[in-house]
């Protein structure tokens, strides 16, 4: 593996480039490994990141039926944020902030993470009332979150409109400084590039069709599109599919997969500095490196595995960035795009092992997988290696829809991920 | 946006008019409080979810207020059929044409 | 008469002279001009700088999928686009543009300095780079990257147009308004469907305007054009121009943007800058055509070097010259045709270069008959000129490489790749795409639509081919609902069909890895950019075009894709089908948001629902709150009165005579029916059996998990009939929950269910002199013998039918009345009169929550949050323990919610008095480190009431168990410890909620 640094990109500039090797091989399945990842996204890619890395678990495949950060991955609006309201989230979270704050470096590879702070705007007594008990509960948490008058929201991000006759006025707001974005790609092609040049084989293109168990009910294998693949211990992180594979295991999960949509605008010079969330008016905006406006949409309200999106969500949106940022009613939406998204009731995710012997499961990170993707890759890599939960993980079990010990950040919070 | 028949005013509407009500022919059971806590989590929270013809329920909100089952393909998102709420499940080989299914 | 511009040529009405402004320069052109057609037609190439490198760029197309020529268009105050295709925006008198991505000008541009250190900028280097210090990337290297970045500048002000929306129902809709839509068009509307033909262009005509030399039916191509689109409009077709079809949903919608305003000088008054349409069809036929490819080579990029195809419509349809001495480089014969126009038009073509070694026959003859050199065999291998090209390198290409250069001088360079089928809407639709290996091209494979494919867009060249198909395709649609069509065939002379090859990057005998030849032009992707994302391990176009940002600029690969796919799929020695073609996304071109947005702006945004007292509180002064749709009246502050002097004068007026609320926002669900009692039982904790007629009781609602979802008074006006109330916000859920219930569960149930919550107006009358108030206005006798507490009944109030309830949310002698809703002002009228000699207050929401707080009385939604049961409320008092079931009965037995240590509400008061914050987090230990443990929080707290002193209701966790207790709040800058104490504040045993009984009159006098 090449390292990547200032030196290495100058020697190449003055070579034509010809001394890049592949961040990844191509690689064929072998007969088994100690560990088949299904999935290969940025959790899953991350996982086997993290066997190798910390748990010397190098014979390990990462699976994935199409090309590797193809799905949600590849499909987010990349906002990073930790400011949870229970426990049991900010420390999942939060471990995830901590990691992404140093994940250049790790992976040798810019992930381009910044920390431009998410403001989540307050519309009514009601927001201001849970965005306090959010602020409250993360400052004792540790996890950084402030509150902010509306004044002070303008001036953090001067496109919002904070005068008190909107429809929906600012009442306030709460500002996560840690928070912000990074280069989805770049995730999981750093994490694939780390885990390939310690013996990760990544194969893409080869659907996983079944999940294989012996006559003592432990997995021994999946059935791919190349045939019979061995493994001691199997995860699953396949977000949007992981219903289907879980269940040729015999494991039932509380998912429903629904459409969710997101949009950039044509590209504009420095305009908006942070991301800022509105939940009550359903408004969710950054600007990229390269200038898009990206915005995330609602999930439409039924099962879906179409990647399609209807159009009265996306006039919606739109009315909803132009309600709170009335300066973009003249730009222009550039590209909208689906993606599928798994719902656990409770809307928080379900990480760990399952009733099935050496079978873990990554699963219902609904709307905000993608800001977790260091720290649940991080924690399932322990609960693999060491088949037991990780101390962070640990509350996420599935076991949790029987006991009622649900983590209901939704039902808490009426936020949205 | 989806065009819905709804099987009681047997008139076809865009998806705007209608409320999407979550997997159908998941009965409440008779007796609840009978159920151990592994069956109720059945009940509550598991989904077949599945990939393909799902069999799903509807409410024609901003019409008759109806609820209604579906059969929708959710990954070209097409409805197979729809029908009354109680009526059977419909048998999918009917529903499918052969040639469909064989494409899946 | 402009230098470039060719007398006779062109459909640009020059006798009606626009000016408008570039950069502050006045520039003139016609009605019927692009901005890019009047600049070129003074002989201006160069319009703008590139994304990267900054590099000096011209228009390469004459359409929308143009990725240079993007400029800043202003109109006075706040009417500012920036990126607008200079290639679409029509000019109109005092439009100003600019260019953009310019530091300090168009010709001088400090950002060109990437240019020069451009193998440093290759693919990818940002991944690679700017990480060390780690600070640095927030703090320097990322706003480098942003400041360089973007193109134009965000609007900074508002937006003072206006949008505007529709549905349209049709049975055909034609996407295209080219040979193929309008012979589609025609086919389909034959036989008596409504059809409906868009087109993004100005006009309709598509290729006939740029290709007037073809002779249709005997009718040169524009007279024929006319014809048709006079009998379109005879027949009914409504033709739609400047309206682009910009995605395509599910079961034929089809979203269509209508400009209307942005080509005029005058704005009208009434109309709205733009339309989003929403076209439901019974069958589409997609038109959209073909796109040119450019050539990919070393200096591909100049501002002169353009599509030869849209040189040809400059000519053609703007009587534009792109260039007096142009050299035309492709590999596909229409360019040749591009040549002999420009040269019939009086330019000398100083060469054509074509990569083939065979040509037909024909077209050299036509070349030679007009002096053109011939250069087959040839490559082009680079160009010079800063800002304008001026000459271009070719080299003979032989069976063993690339040969010895010649340099032609030039001030345009004309290129074609060949066509490339336009298969957007169609990828839309989820269609497939299926490889064509000879064409080296995608065509439309099966839809799941109802669709049909024609012209261009389906691999067909040449205007005969395309009317052909266009009314066949049109007459398979007609076919598929019912009807005949009609498809006669078309006889076209003139036609220019044609074929060629399809290149990948030039042959060149320089050095491919130094070679600035550009595949995206706007994103500066050269192909060496993606040779090296391939040699990286790309090995997908997906993970080609993310690695690279190759078509992902605001053309969205129109230029770009398949030129890049090519080129990877040649590195990667693989198949184009193996590499994969990246999914085309909506919108067709870049859309204006407000054209989603349309009516829902400001006030618009959302409905406002507003009571009928609204107006009433609105004329008093209230300052209102939005709670869910509704706007309700949050205070009634006097003159210099601050909210918590208001709400503790509202507090107190209430407590100490009478206070008038709005409660007509409560949701209010009329429950009837022979089964109404036992549907009742199932779906509420409370059991329902023994409330009398004339009885109502607090009712408690949970989902199935267990946790409360809502609650309120519910009255039993009859045996078989509740007044069901319920919180504001959940009215509609609660509603169809009940719904789903009855219709899905307990079909046999006969139960109707009924919203009446905008039937009733609620006024609440509480305090000491309520009743005293309302007495002589009732028939009802208000005494507690006669009315106690919790009854409810149909009576007259003030004359005006009403459901009278003795309830309270304050812990005073209250009352509900409930009239129809349009009376509800003159109910409230008559006891504002009546009640000014007893001091009569009118309060607010903030009023109401602070006295029922007093009272230890739970807001749902504040002091619930999704996660509390009835017991943790303490309220388990109102579950039926003994109904064999009801919703949530179940889900209150699971292990998690009877187990030790739950939180529960309970009250708080602070041992300095001070008031706590809402949603401040309680701790037992409050010397412990962070992460500390919480064990609650303070759900809602108030020192405005009548208590004097500050009081708070909390979620504590084994709350119950733990009376007297000290809990700490830690705040920012200091630990606030208080007690924790019941939750009613005032008046623990209800005395005040009774009304006392009359005393004889001469103790009254």
């Amino acid at each position: 593996m090449t390292r990547f640094n200032a030196f290495s990109l100058l020697r190449n500039a003055l070579n034509g480039h010809r001394g890049w090797t592949e961040q990844w091989p191509e690689a064929q399945p072998k007969p088994a490994y100690d560990v088949i990842i299904v999935g290969a996204g940025g959790h899953g890619l991350g996982a086997a990141y993290y066997l190798a890395t910390q748990h010397g678990i190098t014979n390990v495949a990462v699976i994935d039926k199409g090309w590797l950060g193809g799905g949600n991955t590849g499909r987010n609006t990349t906002i990073i944020r930790s400011n949870y309201l229970y426990d049991e989230s900010a420390r999942m979270f939060d471990h995830s902030v901590d990691l992404w704050q140093g994940l250049s470096q790790e992976l040798n590879y810019n992930v381009m993470y910044s920390n431009r702070g998410c403001l989540m705007l307050a519309h009514t007594v009601h927001d201001v009332q849970s965005f306090k008990r959010h602020v409250h509960a993360n400052r004792l948490n540790g996890v950084d979150n402030r509150w902010l008058t509306p004044q002070e929201c303008k001036a953090y991000c001067p496109p919002i409109n904070i005068s008190p006759d909107a429809r929906y006025p600012v009442m306030g707001g709460a500002l996560q400084q840690r928070a912000g974005t990074a280069r989805h790609d770049a995730v999981a092609w750093g994490y694939a590039r780390g885990a390939a040049a310690r013996g990760v084989d990544i194969i893409q293109n080869c659907a996983v069709t079944a999940i294989r168990r012996g006559p003592d009910g432990a997995v021994i294998g999946v059935d791919t599109e190349k045939g019979f693949i061995g493994a001691k211990k199997i995860a699953v992180s396949a977000s949007g599919h992981n219903t289907q594979v879980m269940a040729t295991a015999g494991v039932r999960l509380p998912l429903e997969s629904v459409p969710l949509q997101a949009l950039v605008s044509e590209p504009v010079k420095p305009v908006f500095p942070c991301v800022v969330m509105s939940n009550a008016v359903h408004a969710y905006c950054s600007q990229s490196d390269k200038g898009e406006l990206v915005i995330g949409s609602g999930t439409d309200q039924y099962v879906s595995y179409s990647q399609r999106g209807g159009l009265p969500l996306i006039e919606h949106t739109i009315a909803a960035i132009s309600e709170v940022f009335p300066i973009f009613n003249r730009m222009r939406m550039l590209r909208k795009w689906g993606g599928i998204t798994d719902n656990t009731p409770d809307r928080s995710p379900i990480v760990g092992k399952t009733p099935v012997q050496n079978l873990y499961v990554n699963c219902g990170w609904g709307t905000g997988g993608f800001k977790a993707t260091p720290g649940a890759a991080h924690t399932l890599a322990w609960t693999v290696a060491r088949d037991e939960p990780h101390p962070i993980n640990a509350p996420f079990t599935l076991d949790r829809f029987r006991t009622g010990r649900l983590i209901d950040e939704a039902a808490a919070a009426a936020v949205a991920h | 946006m989806l065009l819905i028949h709804c099987p009681y005013c047997d008139e076809t509407l865009p998806e705007v008019e209608f409320a999407y009500a979550g997997e159908a022919h998941i009965a409440r059971p008779e007796n609840p409080s009978e159920m151990s806590d592994e069956d109720w989590q059945e009940f509550l929270f598991m989904r077949t979810n599945t990939k393909g013809p799902y069999y799903e329920r509807w409410r024609h909100l901003h019409g008759c207020g109806r609820f209604f089952n579906a059969v929708r393909d959710t990954v070209s998102d097409k409805f197979l059929t729809t029908y009354q709420a109680g009526a059977p499940r419909p048998d999918l080989d009917t529903l499918l044409p052969p040639q469909a299914e064989g494409g899946k | 008469m402009s230098f470039y511009r060719v007398p006779g040529k062109g459909r640009v009405d020059l006798s009606r002279p626009v000016t408008f402004t570039f950069d502050g320069k006045t520039c003139a052109g016609g009605r019927g001009d692009t901005v890019a057609s009047a600049l070129l037609a003074q002989g201006t190439h160069l319009m703008g700088r590139s994304f990267k490198y900054h590099r000096p760029r011209g228009a390469v197309a004459a359409g929308s999928e143009e990725p240079n020529a993007l400029i800043g268009t202003r109109r006075g105050p706040g009417r500012f686009e920036p990126n607008t295709r200079a290639t679409v925006q029509e000019i109109y008198e005092g439009l100003q543009t600019r260019s953009q991505n310019t530091c300090p000008s168009l010709k001088f541009d400090v950002g060109a300095v990437n240019d020069a250190a451009y193998m440093l900028f290759s693919a990818g280097f940002y991944y690679k780079t700017f990480m060390w210090p780690r600070s640095f990337w927030d703090k320097v290297y990322e706003p480098f990257v942003r400041a360089a970045a973007g193109l134009g500048v965000c609007p900074s002000e508002e937006d003072p147009d206006h949008y505007a929306s529709r549905n349209l129902h049709c049975d055909v809709l034609v996407v295209g308004a080219g040979p193929t839509g309008i012979a589609a068009a025609r086919a389909a509307s034959a036989d008596g469907l409504c059809v409906v033909l868009v087109d993004e262009h100005s006009e309709a005509g598509g290729t006939l305007l740029s290709e007037p030399q073809a002779v249709i039916d005997g009718v040169p191509a524009w007279d024929w054009l006319a014809r048709e689109l006079a009998a379109l409009k005879d027949t009914g077709v409504k033709v739609m121009t400047r309206t682009t079809a910009i995605a395509y949903y599910h079961q034929n919608m089809v979203g269509l943007c209508e400009k209307l305003t942005d080509h005029l000088a005058q704005l009208p008054d009434d109309t709205p800058r733009e339309r989003l349409w929403r076209v439901r069809a019974g069958q589409v036929v997609l038109a959209q055509g073909a796109l040119e490819k450019p050539l990919v080579f070393h200096g591909n990029d100049r501002p002169g070097i353009m599509l030869a195809g849209s040189a040809q419509t400059y000519l053609n349809r703007y009587g534009v010259l792109v260039g007096r001495r142009p050299v035309v480089v492709t590999s596909h014969d229409s360019a040749w045709f591009a040549a002999f126009d420009l040269a019939d038009a009086g330019a000398q073509v100083q060469a054509i270069v074509d990569l083939r070694a065979d040509v037909p026959e024909a077209l050299m003859q036509q070349a030679r008959a007009r002096g053109i050199p011939l250069k087959l065999s040839h490559t082009a291998t680079a160009t010079r000129g800063r800002l304008r090209v001026k000459s271009i390198r070719v080299n003979p290409v032989t069976g063993t490489g690339v040969g010895s250069p010649e340099v032609i001088a030039c001030d345009a360079v004309l290129m074609s790749g060949g066509w490339t089928p336009s298969l957007h809407l169609f990828s839309h639709t989820r269609g497939k795409l299926a490889w064509d290996d000879d064409r080296t091209t995608f065509l439309p494979g099966e839809t799941p639509e109802a669709c049909v494919i024609a012209g261009a867009s389906r691999g067909l060249w040449g205007i005969k081919a395309a009317l052909n198909d266009g009314a066949a395709k049109a007459r398979e649609a007609a076919a598929a609902l019912g009807r005949a069509g009609s498809a006669p065939p078309y006889a076209v002379a003139q036609d220019r069909t044609g074929s060629g090859v399809s290149a990948r990057e030039l042959p060149t005998d320089l050095s491919p890895g130094r070679a600035k030849a550009f595949v995206d032009f706007q994103n500066d992707v050269t192909a060496k950019d993606l040779r090296l994302a391939v040699r990286e391990g790309m090995r997908s176009i997906e993970h080609v075009k993310r690695y690279t940002t190759n078509g992902m600029a605001t053309d969205q690969g129109k230029m770009s894709n398949i030129n890049g796919l090519n080129i990877a799929a040649d590195a990667l020695g693989r198949k184009q089908p193996q590499v994969g073609l990246t999914t085309f996304r909506p919108p067709y071109t870049p859309t204006t948001f407000g054209a989603f947005a349309g009516y829902h702006r400001g006030a618009h945004f959302e409905v406002t629902r507003k009571t009928r007292i609204d107006a009433w509180a609105e004329s008093h002064g209230a300052v209102f709150e939005p709670v869910g749709q509704w706007r309700r009246a949050r205070y009634f502050p006097q003159t210099g009165e601050t909210m918590d002097d208001a709400v503790r004068r509202e507090c107190a007026a209430t407590r100490a005579g009478v206070g008038i609320f709005d409660a007509s926002t409560l949701g209010k669900i009329e429950v009837v029916g022979p089964d109404a009692v036992e549907f009742m039982n199932r779906m509420y904790t409370n059991p329902w059996n023994r409330l009398g007629v004339g009885r109502c009781r607090y009712g408690l609602l949970l989902g199935e998990d267990g946790y409360i979802r809502d609650d309120g008074v519910i009255g039993r006006m009859g045996q078989d009939r509740f007044h069901v109330t319920t919180t504001t916000g959940g009215a509609a859920h609660v509603l169809n929950m009940m719904e789903d219930y009855l219709q899905t569960e307990w079909p046999d149930l006969n139960v109707w269910l009924t919203s009446t919550t905008e039937q009733w107006s609620t006024i609440a009358l509480n305090g000491p002199d309520a009743a005293k108030l309302l007495q002589p206005l009732t028939d009802v006798t208000l005494t507690e013998d006669a009315f106690p507490h919790m009854s409810c009944t149909t009576c007259t109030v003030a004359g005006m039918p009403a459901r009278l309830f003795r309830v309270s949310f304050t812990g005073e002698i209250g009352f509900e009345i409930n009239v129809p809703a349009p009376m509800g002002r003159a109910l409230w009228d008559t006891l504002w009169r009546a009640g000014q000699p007893l001091g009569i207050t009118a309060y607010g929401t903030e009023t109401m929550h602070v006295l029922r707080a007093e009272k230890g009385y739970i807001i749902v939604g504040q002091d619930t949050d999704g996660t509390v049961t009835p017991h943790d409320a303490g309220m388990g008092w109102a579950v039926g323990a003994q109904k064999p079931d009801f919703v949530g009965k179940r889900g209150l037995a699971r292990p998690d919610l009877v187990a030790e240590g739950r939180k529960q509400l309970v009250g708080l008061l602070t041992d300095d008095g001070s008031k706590l914050e809402e949603g401040a987090q309680i701790v037992f230990d409050p010397a412990q480190a962070i992460p500390m443990t919480m064990v609650g929080h303070v759900t809602s707290s108030y020192d405005t009431g009548t208590t004097g002193a500050s009081i708070a209701l909390a979620l504590v966790a084994g709350g119950h168990a733990r009376l007297g207790e000290t809990v700490h709040i830690p705040m920012p800058d200091r630990t606030i410890a208080a007690r924790i104490v019941p939750t009613v504040f005032v008046d623990p045993d209800n005395a005040r909620i009774r009304i006392p009984a009359p005393e004889t009159e001469g103790a009254a006098a």
